[in-house]
């Protein structure tokens, strides 16, 4: 048994946010007390949640663990890690792993590898194509019966129309869901930035927005074609975000998500050639970092997801071109979302929903994202105001890829539980569990 | 002045005064060009290391001919005949290089950045000789004397550039030099190589030649860089040289007195015609010149001729 007493607890999927004691017994919440007390005659664990919010575990539905194949860059154990110490009790990793999550061998290798070694939970998301080479499609089925809980070629977007047709088609009568990295490689070509003032001053090619647009309407238009379900992956332009809520508007079965690093960065970042500032999609212009935030507050955008993209430092220690795409992004995320707060047009539940309880109803993840009776015991205590600095040498994840060293963030994680065994802790006299 | 800088990465931090500095070094530097024996011994016993990863003759060689002139020991090293081809990586064949305690490092490389990721990791001076499209400030710098030896002055004049302006590392040079000095520039040539942004720099867009090249003090004609082009940009040569080729009709459009100016190579009869290219008007055979003594003066304040002289 666990108590966590007395914090605001904030869990949109249930309508509630309010001061109350939560209490956690064998992997579920049990129940919902109000105020601080206490369960009559509550023998077990307490951790003391004054002062702090008390929310569904956070899900990332867009991370690149990196295992199997590129366990010097992280692995499942080193990528949950960091994701508990961020308030994530799930994660969704992507199949871009080597070999390539396209077949149910390797499905069954991250999911029980996650059982056995994760602090967080461990989705795999398996391939849209065998080897992620466009041309075939995986076995849907199979692969979604070894634990597989949607499907995307993240990083290598299916160039095919035709083939993209077909497998929403396919997927459909399973309710499978895709989840697109929307963008048109012909179009980005050697682009390695966003295409605006800053790239055309520094000469680096430019990636057009238009590369994403053009995709994320093809996507839009074939999940009309076919009503198979596409959710579109980290949005970062203006009118991507525009078209994800004409498709909405339609009542098409489209989603989608952005990263904190699209709201929160610019292509400004670009000066002095800075690899950390290179990932793909690019860092865009305020215009769109502007429309992101709008996206976010109307609702059109329905999940922030982190693209924890880990690299080695010396593919990362190089010429701005040849650099590797991505950063790293779960340690970070939560702060991060919670500046999304200061506009005053965002409430802690919208929060919540955009880094819980959408992710798991878009992934429909039972007993995610919520903490009702009867749910997972997946839990993040966080301090909204605690101040802290992001150092290199506090960094979980294996690599340490990020813009965001030396910056100075508000809310953190204090305590992460998961499955009803703490998994992240900086409370004193709160230990992890082994 | 005092010169502190110890490398030229490009002009977009240079100041004004700054530039000035290295024309009025780059003329004492010509007289040495008009000796008979031209050799000063400023830089003797320093090394210079010539390290190029893109095909490059004539900057490579002015730069070389700029160091020897100085007494210099110039070392060239070139990406075909270098372990670069075995995989090794930016950083690993400076650090190489830098062992072996080279004054000055010349580069030249294909990405955009690359002189700036360099300086952060080694200790000797690097002077960018054209990094991607990025910047060529030597060239930016030779373009600047050149026309200040034409025309006396930068400031008000009407200095229209004509060519790939996308891909263009002197452009971009040009345009802190020159721009900054107070030219009118004109960027022209097809849309799909003349991003309207650029026009963020004070510059003036436009797609028509004639508009560019009316009442201009200096054409400046950049190569069709053939090689750069993976997807077509245009048509056809034929109606490149058409539409943005400079040749007599066009150019009569000009002032009186304008000159032609062109970084090299040139594409005879597509980018300039070839009368034109040879012309009384033509400064292009001087830009060359001047750039000896543009890349004397650089080496010369970097390898601290400069402190030794006063």
């Amino acid at each position: 048994m666990l108590l966590i007493k007395g914090g605001r607890v904030i869990d949109p999927a249930s309508g509630r946010d309010e001061t109350g004691s939560v209490v956690l017994e064998n992997g579920k919440v049990k129940d919902f007390l109000p105020g601080d007390q206490a369960p009559k005659g509550f023998q077990g664990r307490t951790i003391d949640a004054a002062g702090k919010w008390v929310l569904p575990g956070l899900i990332d539905m867009h991370v690149h663990l990196r295992d199997p194949g590129y366990e010097w860059k992280e692995d499942i154990r080193s990528g949950t890690r960091a994701a508990a110490a961020g308030g994530f009790t799930s994660v969704a990793c992507m199949a871009n792993t080597k070999p390539v999550n396209d077949h149910p061998e390797i499905t069954r290798y991250i999911r029980e590898k996650g059982e056995r070694e994760g602090f967080a939970n461990v989705f795999p998301v398996a391939a849209v194509t065998r080897g992620l080479e466009g041309k075939e499609m995986a076995d849907y089925a199979e692969l979604a019966e070894a634990g597989a809980v949607a499907f995307s070629d993240d990083g290598k977007p299916v160039a095919s129309s035709l083939l993209l047709r077909r497998a929403l088609e396919y997927a459909k009568a399973f309710d499978f869901l895709i989840l697109s990295h929307a963008e048109d490689r012909e179009l980005s070509g050697e682009g390695a930035a966003h295409e605006g003032w800053t790239a055309h001053r520094l000469g680096i090619p430019g990636i057009p927005a238009a590369a994403e647009e053009v995709a994320i309407a093809r996507d839009i238009l074939l999940a009309k074609q076919t009503g198979g379900k596409v959710h579109i992956q980290h949005i970062s332009t203006k009118m991507g975000v525009a078209l994800l809520r004409m498709a909405k508007k339609t009542g098409l079965p489209v989603t989608g998500e952005t990263a904190p690093h699209y709201f929160t960065l610019t292509d400004a970042l670009l000066e002095g050639y800075d690899t950390n500032a290179k990932m793909n999609p690019p860092l865009r212009g305020e215009e769109d970092r502007m429309a992101v935030l709008e996206g976010l507050n109307d609702g059109t955008i329905d999940a922030i997801a982190t693209d924890h993209a880990p690299h080695e430092d010396y593919v990362k220690r190089c010429e701005f071109i040849a650099a590797a795409n991505g950063i790293i992004g779960l340690e970070t995320a939560l702060p991060l979302s919670l500046t999304l707060l200061s506009g005053g047009k965002m409430t802690p539940a919208r929060i919540v929903e955009l880094l819980s309880a959408n992710p798991a109803g878009i992934l429909k993840l039972a007993g995610k994202g919520s903490l009702r009776k009867g749910a997972d015991a997946d839990v993040a205590v966080v301090d909204p105001e605690m101040e802290w600095e992001y150092r290199r040498q506090d960094i979980l994840s294996k690599s340490r890829n990020t813009p965001f060293l030396g910056w100075k963030l508000k809310g953190r994680a204090v305590a992460t539980i998961r499955g009803g065994r703490v998994t992240h802790s900086l409370l004193p006299g709160v230990a992890v569990d082994g | 002045m005092d010169w502190k800088r110890r490398h030229v990465l490009g002009l977009a931090d240079f100041r004004i005064e700054e530039m000035e500095f290295v024309v009025d070094t780059a003329r004492s530097m010509e007289e040495v060009l008009t000796r008979d024996i031209k050799k000063v011994p400023a830089l003797r016993g320093k090394t210079v290391v010539n390290l190029f990863f893109e095909a490059s003759t004539r900057t490579r060689t002015s730069f070389e001919i700029a160091g020897k002139r100085l007494s210099a020991d110039v070392v060239n090293f070139s990406s075909s005949t270098s372990s670069v081809t075995k995989g090794e990586t930016l950083l690993d064949t400076a650090k190489n290089i830098e062992a072996m305690k080279p004054n000055i490092v010349i580069l030249r490389h294909y990405a955009s950045g690359s002189p700036h990721f360099l300086s952060r990791f080694v200790s000797c001076s690097i002077i960018n000789a054209g990094d991607g499209a990025n910047e060529h400030p030597s060239q930016g710098l030779l373009d600047l004397y050149t026309i200040l030896k034409a025309k006396g002055k930068i400031n008000g004049l009407k200095i229209a550039i004509i060519g790939d302006i996308l891909h263009s590392r002197v452009v971009r040079s040009d345009l802190h030099s020159l721009g900054r000095m107070g030219a009118n520039l004109w960027l022209c040539g097809p849309a799909t190589m003349v991003p309207k942004e650029m026009e963020r720099t004070g510059a003036k867009v436009t797609y028509d030649i004639r508009e560019a090249v009316k009442d201009a003090d200096v054409v400046m004609m950049l190569r069709i860089q053939l090689e750069r082009q993976k997807t077509a940009y245009f048509p056809s040569l034929r109606e490149y040289s058409c539409k943005y080729g400079l040749n007599r009709a066009v150019f009569s459009l000009a002032k009186e007195d304008a000159v032609i100016m062109h970084p090299g190579p040139i594409n005879r009869g597509v980018e300039l015609s070839d009368e034109l290219a040879d012309s009384a008007q033509s400064r292009i055979l001087n830009q060359v010149e001047s750039g000896v003594a543009i890349r004397m003066a650089l080496l010369y304040l970097l390898a601290g001729g400069h402190d030794a002289a006063h």
